[in-house]
């Protein structure tokens, strides 16, 4: 099958409890913290990893230019393969992707993911500078030169073309920070409503505070296997069902006015007059939703995913990520959110962790976190990990990870099956 | 040849502040001077000085670029500069209450996608002389240039048409 050449198992995780600021470890130890973390779930050593793909987003947040060898040396990995991923806000995402491949390609049997980043040792205001730069900077940095504006100006314009309202957005941002009171490891676990939404600080119109994550500190690893290794390290390895990517274009003024790319159960008619993807949506994460789901021998997305941890850097973002992502058909985001289907209980739960909004946001370390997540999800050991098992997906068999970089400019999906 | 077993470091005043002891935790600055070229992109900058605002058709399949690109997306052919039409209409807008450290100073202020009559793709920009309630979506805007040139996209701006 596309895109699996054999068979790749997520053996363990491990993730630091993300914070607004961490200065007691440095990006080394955190990454040490997770690791450590994840071989002592299931017995495993540092013998026994054959390599490394290390990720983090920006050299910017701490001037250490190749900060991937600092932690392949402190944890002891040299002198194995090792390399540093960068992909934007789905840094993490693909550098799974990329230990996907180190496996399945038989080069390693166990493969470690390590993502980490440091924010905190600049203001947040230079934080988003930093993040701006990943946007062109002859024509949107020095004119918008924020990361909200350009999100902001997306939700806008799904609120035209759909009809979506700011309590649909809204109501996102309070299912993730409620969610996050389950999860030990999340940054901003908050019981808000609606409305309390609405009355925080205005960022970018439409956007407020509570709309949007936060910048964090902290690490995440994965620990990947090949079938042969999977079931000696671990009893319940969840299999890498699929792995999924798509682009577009860096300056959301370029995003062309097309057809939508359509998933196995859904017709052209269905979207009869609908400007693809424009700047109500992104086609990246659809492109990389469709490979992820053919590898993976999905057909009909809403009934054969479970659980999804999606990326939430904005409430909006994760609202139009249903739609990318089929679980609904596009421009029924907003009612999917209010009629309650991506809640814990929900048809099919979204960020049950708290996601980013919940959790937070250390870029490199983000998509691993939520790997990481939806790893404990399908082997149903939330309760272990998160201390209750108010946010374990009841039933949950088959999930997606899935990262936006950019205004969706990389983004990742992958398909996970618990084998249990 | 020199041995001395007493030689000392000269002593100076640090540029370092300590912010915090436990962990210790010190302050440092840093600042940089880059020679950007817009290189393929020049002439955009410089046709602003001329009052026009230039965007990018394709030589070979015709798709008209709002923000100048040198090759097209859809067939990767070379593109030629074509001048873009001085009124067009708000595709979408926010407002930044919030931004970058750079541009604190400027908040608020207004970002629109503009979206300009035979043109396929859209142009980002500040919009001015319009408070945040009396814009919208389908709003007419007319481009403005500066005329003390920064040699920088914002440059270009926009304004509402009127009535």
């Amino acid at each position: 099958m596309k895109g699996r050449s054999s068979d790749v198992y997520m053996v363990s995780g491990g993730v630091t409890d993300f914070r607004k600021a961490d200065p007691s470890r440095d990006f080394r130890l955190r990454v040490k913290d997770a690791f450590d973390y994840a071989i002592n779930d299931v017995n495993l050593s540092v013998s026994d990893i054959d390599g490394s793909v290390s990720c983090y987003f920006s050299d910017h947040f701490m001037r250490q230019v190749m900060a991937g060898a600092m932690v392949q040396d402190y944890l002891g990995l040299n002198p194995k393969p090792s390399k540093r991923l960068e992909g934007g806000g789905a840094t993490g995402g693909l550098a799974l992707q990329s230990g996907f491949q180190e496996v399945a390609s038989g080069r390693m049997d166990v493969c470690a993911v390590m993502g980490f980043e440091t924010m905190s040792q600049v203001n947040t205001w230079k934080g988003n500078e930093f993040i701006a730069l990943a946007s062109d900077t002859d024509f949107d940095y020095p004119v918008g030169g924020f990361y909200t504006g350009y999100y902001a100006m997306m939700a806008r314009r799904h609120m035209h073309e759909f009809g979506t309202t700011v309590e649909q957005f809204a109501m996102v941002s309070v299912k993730n920070h409620g969610n996050a009171i389950y999860n030990k490891f999340a940054q901003s676990p908050m019981k808000i409503t609606v409305e309390d939404v609405r009355n925080s600080p205005m960022v970018s119109t439409p956007l407020t505070r509570l709309d949007i994550c936060n910048m964090s500190d902290g690490a995440a690893v994965a620990i990947l296997a090949s079938e042969e290794k999977a079931f000696e390290i671990c009893d319940h390895p969840v299999r890498i069902a699929g792995i999924g990517g798509g682009t577009d274009t860096m300056r959301l003024s370029d995003r062309p006015f097309g057809e939508v790319p359509l998933l196995p159960n859904e017709k052209k008619s269905d979207y009869a007059g609908l400007k693809y993807p424009g700047l109500h949506s992104f086609r990246a994460g659809r492109m990389a939703a469709i490979e992820a789901y053919s590898a993976a021998g999905i057909t009909d997305p809403p009934a054969e995913i479970d659980v999804v941890e999606a990326y939430d850097s904005y409430s909006s973002a994760e609202l139009q990520a249903y739609e990318d992502l089929g679980l609904c058909r596009y421009g029924e985001g907003g009612s999917f959110i209010e009629e309650g289907k991506a809640l814990l209980g929900g048809k099919i739960p979204v960020n049950p962790s708290g996601g980013l909004i919940g959790a937070g946001h250390a870029i490199g370390a983000t998509g691993v976190m939520q790997s990481v997540f939806l790893f404990w999800q399908l082997q149903h050991s939330i309760r272990k990990h998160f201390g209750s098992d108010k946010s374990q997906v009841k039933n949950a068999k088959r999930g997606i990870v899935h990262t936006h970089a950019g205004t969706g400019t990389y983004e990742a999906v992958t398909v996970m099956e618990g084998v249990r | 040849m020199t041995i001395n077993p007493k030689a000392r470091i000269e002593e100076t005043e640090g540029s370092r502040v300590v912010t915090n002891v436990d962990p210790l935790i010190v302050k440092e600055h840093y600042e940089i001077d880059y020679l950007h070229s817009y290189a393929q992109d020049s002439e955009f900058f410089r046709q602003i000085g001329k009052g026009k605002l230039m965007g990018s058709k394709c030589r070979k399949c015709g798709y008209v670029y709002a923000t100048p690109r040198g090759h097209c997306m859809m067939c990767g052919s070379e593109t030629e500069w074509h001048e873009l039409p001085k009124e067009g209409k708000i595709h979408t807008y926010t407002t930044c209450y919030s931004g970058s450290e750079s541009f604190l100073n400027e908040v608020p202020f207004h970002l629109v996608m503009v979206e300009f009559k035979g043109v396929d793709s859209l142009f980002m920009g500040r919009l001015i002389g319009a408070d945040e309630d009396d814009i919208s979506i389908g709003m007419d805007v007319k481009v403005r240039f500066r005329r003390n040139l920064h040699f920088s996209a914002t440059d270009v701006y926009f304004v509402p048409s009127g009535p």
